[in-house]
């Protein structure tokens, strides 16, 4: 089997069991997400069991994994390059928030979810991807407009 | 409307998600992060750019249909607002999760287990965003209760 066959297998089982994790959780149902930030209505803490047990075991499996010299099937980790903390990463995170919060999906909860074939998760699937070319488009117009006035 | 507390399914199911984005880094050295994923399969650098994505994409979509393997059933999905607001929603989030470069999975799962000070500030603003959301929402204009 040639390398890059390998490679799509196994980057097709690391989806399917993130899908499956995203299903077993309750990240794929708004109405269970919201009611995690509804502390003072119905509220259901089962999303903090989620990040727990996501990231303790992130934390632990990338100390092993980044110990070695790079991934299996690539030639380098890549990791992100951006350690900046400014007003684009806090400013872009809190309407990130206010979405979430209206719609009840997130990215990756909405994902896997488009498997069932419901229409809601269509609809906020469609209307993400148009929120990201829409950021696209400002973000390239910004950047134009800053490399005109420089 | 009420939902049931489910420690241990969640739990599990947080535990798988860590699986994948720690096989992931494991073959291909990349970020388990849904908003770098879709981004980039919708506007691809190149067409080898877009296969990986493709394939990740695939094997999320099927999740649901293991999870029915497993239990009889398809994950409860039940969506407390109207579809107007369902779509604002989906827009708002695309243009946070651009302009903030990541949303739960890179920033809250993958940043947060990196301990990088970027990703926990990202989370702690959209944690913050979110529950004030839907404060609002929910007890200041009575939506989707």
């Amino acid at each position: 089997m040639s390398k890059s066959v390998v490679k799509l297998a196994s980057l097709y089982a690391i989806g399917l069991v993130f899908g499956l994790g995203i299903s077993m959780s309750g990240m794929a149902n708004p109405a269970k997400v919201l009611n995690f930030f509804d502390v003072f209505g119905t509220w259901d803490p089962s999303l903090m069991f989620v990040m727990g047990g996501a990231v303790v075991v992130t934390f632990f499996g990338y100390k092993r994994v980044l110990r070695r010299p790079g991934p299996l099937l690539e030639t380098r980790f890549n990791l992100p390059a951006t350690h900046q903390i400014d007003a684009r990463l806090i400013g872009g995170s809190l309407v990130f928030g206010i979405g979430w919060g209206i719609a009840g999906f997130c990215p990756g909860g909405a994902l896997p979810a488009l498997g069932t074939g419901r229409y809601e998760v269509i609809v906020f699937v469609a209307a993400l991807v148009v929120g990201i070319f829409i950021a696209k488009a400002l973000q390239k117009a910004t950047a134009k407009s800053k490399t005109a006035r420089a | 409307m009420e939902t049931e507390f489910t420690p241990f399914a969640s739990l599990a199911g947080g535990a798988l998600i860590g699986a994948a984005a720690v096989a992931l880094m494991a073959v291909v050295g990349r970020i388990m992060g849904a908003t770098g994923i879709l981004a980039g399969f919708v506007q691809p650098a190149s067409s080898s750019d877009w296969t990986w994505r493709a394939a990740i994409l695939a094997g999320m979509l099927t999740g649901p249909l293991a999870f029915f393997a497993l239990t009889g059933g398809f994950p409860e999905i039940s969506v407390p607002i109207s579809t107007p607001l369902l779509a604002l929603g989906g827009v708002i989030v695309g243009l946070g999760v651009t302009y903030g470069a990541g949303c739960t999975s890179g920033h809250g799962v993958c940043g947060m287990a990196r301990l990088s000070p970027r990703s926990i500030v990202a989370t702690l603003s959209f944690m913050v965003g979110t529950a004030i959301t839907v404060y609002v929402m929910r007890h200041v204009l009575g939506l989707g209760v």
